[in-house]
């Protein structure tokens, strides 16, 4: 099905458009050391796209080149039928396209809902005047996206938490808020660096669900890094496999699961 | 209110009528969504009740339908009760927590063609028993996140049903308005399945006459009125909530709140500051252990102010609120205490406002009850049950204890049996128990008494009674000395470090007792105390955890020695549980009461070993899961002796 160009509805009833972002021969090197090695594959409006490999497979750095902060030296990177140049990360994120991060970036002091806001600032454009006075088109665009942030907050279920400082927050909640925070942003392709690393097997369950959920209700094309490879067979509909800096597999999770390829990384091969 | 208008309001539907005609612009529901209060007054929520009406009657609902409902506690799901009672059905409320087995059960014994659900996780356990349960023709949900891609032949959304309704009006209005009209004072008003500390659960049938009658009575007595506020937070599918919630609120025309979430109830309860709350002791007990624990985390002067305070408080609250004389410098004492401590620390708590507050469903600890007290919250007991639309007997402002539960409501009769059982006749008398006429037999008479099942006696002097135990697990010990399980498990659970104990002891030769810790209080100690630990487990094995919770018991023999009576009901040897006693895995009610025969069988191996004088017992435990997957526990268990103060041997020399 993913080999047809146009789009096509899945078992469960979700739509999977045509090609979104397209990575071309991608090379990424940092000095001598080669973090990726001429990568290829493209991710499909609506699916849910994993990226999985051992540790120091070159994934965090293939997200990072996917979300604009590294500039490949070799490669082309195309976004909606247009080949991207190389940009700052905030024109990125204006393109429709947020994260999270592996090791948590939140604003500690601030409370939840302040952080949640924050990812609503490439929708915020009043003035300075107008913010600093609370006044007009300020205190109009604040209600209006407060309001969506609002719904973010009730879809992820952390009213709870809603004023409560991020820094006195466990684990596995400030990685919900990161979800938030990217969620407010109303994003078209949503990055996922490791949104499990560190949860206990209830949490995980949690986030996939929640994830799950964000692909289904929003209709947000995911991509996402795991190197718990369960979790990730379960929720993706295909799946790119990298060990050191290579491709080595490409396909949905049942195909992957069978690559000798894969197997072999991550279970080892004897060198005799 | 008019004779002649009270006298007309016989039936749900004419109590909504009333309220729209006398407080229509008034709030009479709030719930708070994506951080807001959103308000629906008398007249908005009559609108969304009967559109969903129409939209059940285009179903095709019939009179007498069972209805079942459930979720947590929303307006939406409030308006399904009241929406089914529109159209002569009788809704059926459901534990929300409860697992797929009780689910079917409930519903296959009401036939329910008709299911409100909250969101997503009750459909899927109402899809997973669906081909048992051959009556189920529709499911009505409302938080639509997740379910867009299920087969929506008998699913509809409940918006989208409201909707169905209201462009159907003209053919279906004048149907409504007949079945409206058509319904007097004995008809069925609601089915409450009982949470059933023993076997299955019973359907109890009340009727209009019930729950007007009861809520007419206790309104009055506590002396309600339009402007009340309370929030609606426990179980929809319990009477209390039932009789609080709607009956109450129906009659007078308060307005119910409810919160945003589960976990954000404290907060909710700070914003709304109700006037007339109510909450079983749990939940005190949680406040007041937050409180403590919070106040051992503040500054010095702090505490010194908190502690001198508080036992000001102790000494003069109680007395200030019951109307007893109190010298002038105690008076100005206690108002320095309340400006500096009591009224920030209401505050907090979210209960400022509330003028009229209860406790009941289980003994609250004395200590507990006038803490609150103290504050100056007016905190009473009532006792009640479902069969009696809850109320028995209540305590009148004035004449508030600890160990009592009050005189008998307005309208109740009370005796008690020869055995010492308390039975009671009223109004709020249930009609039956739904397809169970032995069941109905053998707890109501033909004179409309109804036994309670609970043994208790009427204090000499006041008049209030006390209860002592379940009739039925008062016992004897193998000496004959008396044995009331409950009576010392009580005194147990008034331990902060306690959070359940079960007692046993029946037939056998002294007593024994489970012990299940408070994971939040005895995990802030640990955390003060430096002593590491993994989980619930291990904490609860831990020597030092282990050597409190034996002084926590010893400290309670010595009290029970001081009763004659029940000396041979102290702990002689004991065991902290490996895991929690839980709903799910049925060694609780859905109501938190645990059902002491399934505990007594899953744990049989570490009863042996407490009665065998083994010092060790390794033990495997199956856990159901809230998902309803199974996995198991094990843990090898260090069983103690207790001291215990030896009475009974003096009295016989």
């Amino acid at each position: 099905m993913f080999d047809q160009p146009e789009s096509f509805v899945t078992a469960d009833g979700r739509t999977i458009g045509g090609v979104m972002m397209e990575m071309k021969n991608i090379t990424l090197r940092f000095g001598g050391v080669v973090a990726i090695k001429d990568i290829s594959f493209d991710i499909r409006e609506g699916e849910i796209r994993a990226i999985i490999g051992p540790n120091g497979a070159g994934k965090s750095s293939m997200l990072n080149v996917i979300s604009g902060f590294y500039n490949p030296q070799d490669g082309e990177v195309w976004y909606k039928g247009e080949r991207r140049p190389s940009m700052k990360p905030f024109e990125v994120a204006r393109q429709g396209i947020a994260r999270t991060f592996q090791n948590i970036a939140l604003f500690e002091g601030m409370s939840v809902l302040d952080n949640v806001m924050t990812g609503r600032l490439n929708h915020m454009n009043a003035g300075i005047v107008s913010q600093a006075f609370w006044y007009g088109k300020a205190q109009r665009e604040e209600t209006e996206n407060r309001e969506v942030v609002e719904r973010v907050i009730d879809f992820l279920e952390i009213q709870h938490i809603r004023k409560t400082p991020v820094s006195r927050l466990p684990y596995g909640l400030k990685k919900r808020v990161e979800l938030a925070r990217a969620l407010a942003a109303d994003p078209k392709l949503l990055l996922l660096d490791e949104p499990m690393a560190g949860m206990n097997v209830e949490e995980k369950e949690d986030m996939s669900r929640f994830i799950l959920d964000v692909n289904d209700e929003f209709g947000t094309t995911i991509a996402l890094i795991e190197h718990d490879m369960s979790v990730v067979m379960d929720i993706s509909d295909r799946v790119v496999v990298m060990d050191y800096g290579k491709k080595i597999g490409d396909g949905t999770p049942h195909d992957v699961r069978n690559n000798q390829a894969v197997i072999d990384a991550y279970l080892g091969v004897s060198h005799d | 209110m008019t004779a002649t208008d009270s006298a007309d309001l016989v039936s749900i539907p004419a109590l909504l009528a009333r309220n729209v005609r006398e407080f229509g612009d008034k709030a009479a529901y709030r719930e708070k969504e994506f951080g807001i209060w959103q308000s629906w007054t008398w007249s908005e929520a009559v609108e969304q009740i009967e559109a969903l009406a129409l939209g059940l009657l285009s179903l095709g609902a019939n009179r007498g339908d069972h209805i079942a409902i459930a979720g947590r506690n929303r307006p939406y799901l409030y308006w399904s009760m009241l929406a089914a009672q529109s159209i002569g059905a009788v809704p059926v409320p459901i534990y929300q927590d409860a697992v797929g087995d009780e689910i079917a059960y409930v519903l296959d014994h009401c036939n329910a063609r008709f299911i409100v659900a909250g969101d997503q996780e009750q459909v899927d356990k109402i899809l997973d028993i669906r081909a048992d349960l051959k009556n189920l023709e529709h499911i009505i949900y409302l938080d639509a996140r997740g379910l867009r891609k299920y087969d929506h032949s008998i699913l509809s959304q409940f918006h989208k049903l409201q909707d169905l309704g209201r462009a159907a009006k003209a053919t279906l209005g004048p149907e409504l308005v007949a079945r409206q009209a058509g319904q007097n004072y004995d008809d069925i008003c609601v089915m409450l399945y009982t949470s059933g500390t023993t076997g299955r659960p019973k359907g109890v049938v009340l009727s209009n006459r019930n729950v007007i009658e009861t809520s007419k009575n206790s309104s009055q007595f506590d002396n309600l009125g339009p402007n009340e506020e309370v929030l609606a937070y426990l179980p929809m599918a319990w009477v209390g909530d039932y009789t609080f919630s709607m009956g109450q609120a129906l009659w007078t025309g308060f307005c119910v709140n409810c919160p945003e979430s589960p976990e954000t109830m404290m907060t909710d309860l700070r914003e709304i500051g109700p006037t007339y709350y109510f909450a079983p002791p749990r939940v005190f007990e949680n406040q007041l252990t937050n409180v403590m624990i919070r106040m051992e985390d503040a500054g010095r002067l702090k505490q010194w102010m908190f502690h001198k305070s508080m036992a000001h408080a102790k000494t003069v609250g109680p007395a200030l609120l019951s109307g007893l004389p109190v010298s002038f410098m105690d008076r100005v004492k206690y108002w320095l205490g309340d400006k500096f401590i009591y009224g920030p620390l209401k505050n907090t708590l979210g209960l400022s406002r509330v003028r009229v507050g209860y406790t009941a469903g289980e003994a609250i600890g004395p200590e507990l009850f006038d803490f609150y007290r103290s504050l100056g919250i007016n905190l009473k007991q009532l006792y009640g049950q479902t069969e009696a639309t809850v109320y028995v007997t209540i305590q009148p402002d004035g004449e508030v204890r600890a160990d009592t539960v009050g005189v008998p409501a307005p309208g109740v009769e009370v005796r008690i049996g020869d055995n010492g059982e308390i039975y009671y006749r009223s109004p709020g008398v249930f009609v039956e128990y739904y397809n169970n006429p032995e069941s109905t037999a053998s707890t109501k008479d033909k004179e409309g008494w109804v036994a309670t099942g609970d043994a208790g006696f009427f204090e000499e002097g006041s008049g209030h009674l006390r209860i002592i135990d379940r009739a039925k697990d008062v016992g004897k010990m193998a000496d004959g000395r008396l044995f009331a399980p409950k009576y010392v498990e009580n005194k147990l659970k008034f331990f902060p470090n306690i959070l359940e104990a079960v007692v046993f002891g029946n037939d056998r030769e002294f007593c024994t007792a489970f012990i299940n810790i408070d994971l939040n209080a005895v995990g802030n100690w640990a955390e003060r105390n430096n002593i590491a630990y993994g989980g619930y487990q291990e904490l609860s094995q831990h020597p030092e955890v282990l050597d409190m919770i034996q002084a926590h018991i010893e400290e309670t023999n010595l009290s029970i020695a001081d009763d004659s009576m029940l000396s041979g009901c102290q702990v002689n040897r004991f065991l902290v549980l490996h895991k929690e006693l839980d709903a799910d895995d049925g060694e609780m009610t859905r109501t938190r009461k645990v059902r002491r025969r399934i505990v007594e069988e899953k744990f049989s191996d570490l009863i042996t070993g407490l009665y065998d004088g083994s010092e060790r017992v390794a033990t495997t435990t199956e856990v159901t899961y809230e998902d309803g997957r199974k996995g198991s526990i094990s843990a090898t268990l260090e069983l103690r002796d207790a001291a215990i103060v030896a009475v009974q041997r003096m009295a016989a020399e």
